[in-house]
């Protein structure tokens, strides 16, 4: 289980407003391409230095290319990071105020407590 | 010594900016009853006349992240920019610039230090809409300078709500030791119940109303010693999955004392969450 990384994906694409875009029209070779330059950059140094070790289960990384939010959230994925990048990607394509929230809640409506841990 | 003139708890919705400042034939039909409801709890903060805000709140994965994550954190700048890009794309909040009052900051991470707990710092920091919602509501001129302190109630392990209560007890006894003349308020926001990210989030009204009368009861009488004995981390997941925000009120229980009853208590129930406005005043006010 890489929690972590997946909660860094979502965090460092949700930060980015180019990167928003990009997961949104082309999720599949946007996380192919944080896999493999992205993920192991240490985020809280300024010069560069990277980890040698992160990279996303199978589970994981589809989960992530398949903009599957309901999949994300049964993996522990943070739900405020979860939340907050899929309203940005796709608030956009509804036209009634809150309905893309809306439809997220139902989607998950077969979780019942306790929900899936996210601690990391 | 600085006097502690108002303690102020609050939930803080990053949706009030919007809804109170959009054109009227966007406002929503909820609107005007809020921005009565905030001009009436302002009031309370405006007659205590403070000359320092002390604002806790938490950073919602903007600045902290998963790789150096503080528990606790204080800051102490002589300046705090404010607001993030998401949260202007979202909510459309405002970028703001707050001054800050470092010789405080420094006193609270000195004295905070020595009391026992183990406070982080940040001498560059870039606040969110925990601290920023309340100076819109309360002090929108964001004309007074500030204390960020900052509590993780978001990516566990977090801190008990025990703990938050003691730096809320804590943070009283930092104020009214501070060597100054000035006049403190402190003001921190949290939640009641609440989901974001699950399939209990934006419903009609907050996840567990009667969570929420229970949290309002406890808050308002100063119950600490009740809401302790019922709420715990495990606990907090029952009403909403971002229901640990609930544990910045119960700091600012520890702030305002045992038993300390609130004077002044408001509630708005919208859709997605209930509002709540609480203001203490320690030494009472002048009419």
């Amino acid at each position: 289980m890489s929690k972590y990384l997946i909660d860094k994906f979502l965090f460092t694409v949700d930060r980015d407003p180019d990167l928003v875009e990009r997961y949104r029209e082309d999720p599949r070779g946007t996380v192919d391409w944080w896999e493999a330059e992205r993920a192991n950059s240490i985020l809280g140094c300024h010069s560069g230095e990277a980890s040698t070790w992160l990279r996303f289960e199978d589970t994981e990384r589809e989960a992530l290319a398949s903009h599957d939010y309901v999949r994300l959230f049964e993996l522990g994925a943070h739900p405020f990071l979860t939340l907050t990048l899929f309203i940005a990607m796709f608030e956009r394509d509804y036209d009634e105020p809150l309905a893309f929230q809306k439809e997220y809640g139902m989607r998950l409506q077969h979780f019942s407590l306790p929900y899936p841990d996210i601690a990391t | 010594m600085a006097e502690l003139v108002a303690v102020i708890a609050s939930t803080h919705h990053p949706f009030y900016y919007r809804a109170s400042t959009a054109p009227p034939e966007e406002r929503p039909p909820f609107a005007d009853a809020w921005v009565a409801k905030i001009a009436a709890f302002r009031e309370t903060l405006t007659r205590a006349n403070p000359d320092v805000l002390v604002m806790v709140g938490s950073d919602h994965f903007h600045q902290l992240w998963l790789d150096n994550m503080p528990q606790f954190l204080v800051g102490k700048a002589p300046f705090y920019d404010a607001n993030f890009y998401n949260e202007e794309r979202e909510f459309g909040l405002p970028r703001m610039l707050l001054r800050g009052q470092e010789d405080l900051s420094a006193h609270v991470l000195r004295e905070g230090l020595d009391a026992g707990f183990d406070l982080a710092f940040s001498n560059e920091l870039r606040i969110d809409h925990s601290v920023t919602c309340p100076i819109i509501t309360l002090r929108p001129e964001a004309d007074l300078p500030i204390v960020p302190i900052y509590t993780n109630i978001f990516a566990p392990p977090l801190p008990r709500p025990k703990r938050f209560v003691e730096l809320g007890r804590t943070i009283r006894q930092l104020v009214e030791s501070w060597p100054s003349d000035k006049r403190v308020a402190v003001i921190g926001t949290g939640h009641l119940s609440l989901e974001l990210g699950g399939p209990r989030q934006f419903g009609p009204h907050g996840p567990d109303p009667e969570f929420d009368r229970k949290a309002v009861e406890w808050i308002a009488s100063g119950d600490i010693e009740g809401c302790l004995s019922e709420v715990t981390l495990d606990s907090l997941w029952e009403p909403g999955n971002a229901t640990h925000g609930f544990m910045d009120f119960m700091l600012m229980m520890g702030v305002a004392g045992e038993g300390a009853k609130a004077d002044y208590v408001d509630t708005l129930d919208l859709f997605h969450t209930m509002e709540a406005y609480f203001t203490w005043y320690p030494n009472g006010v002048t009419a």
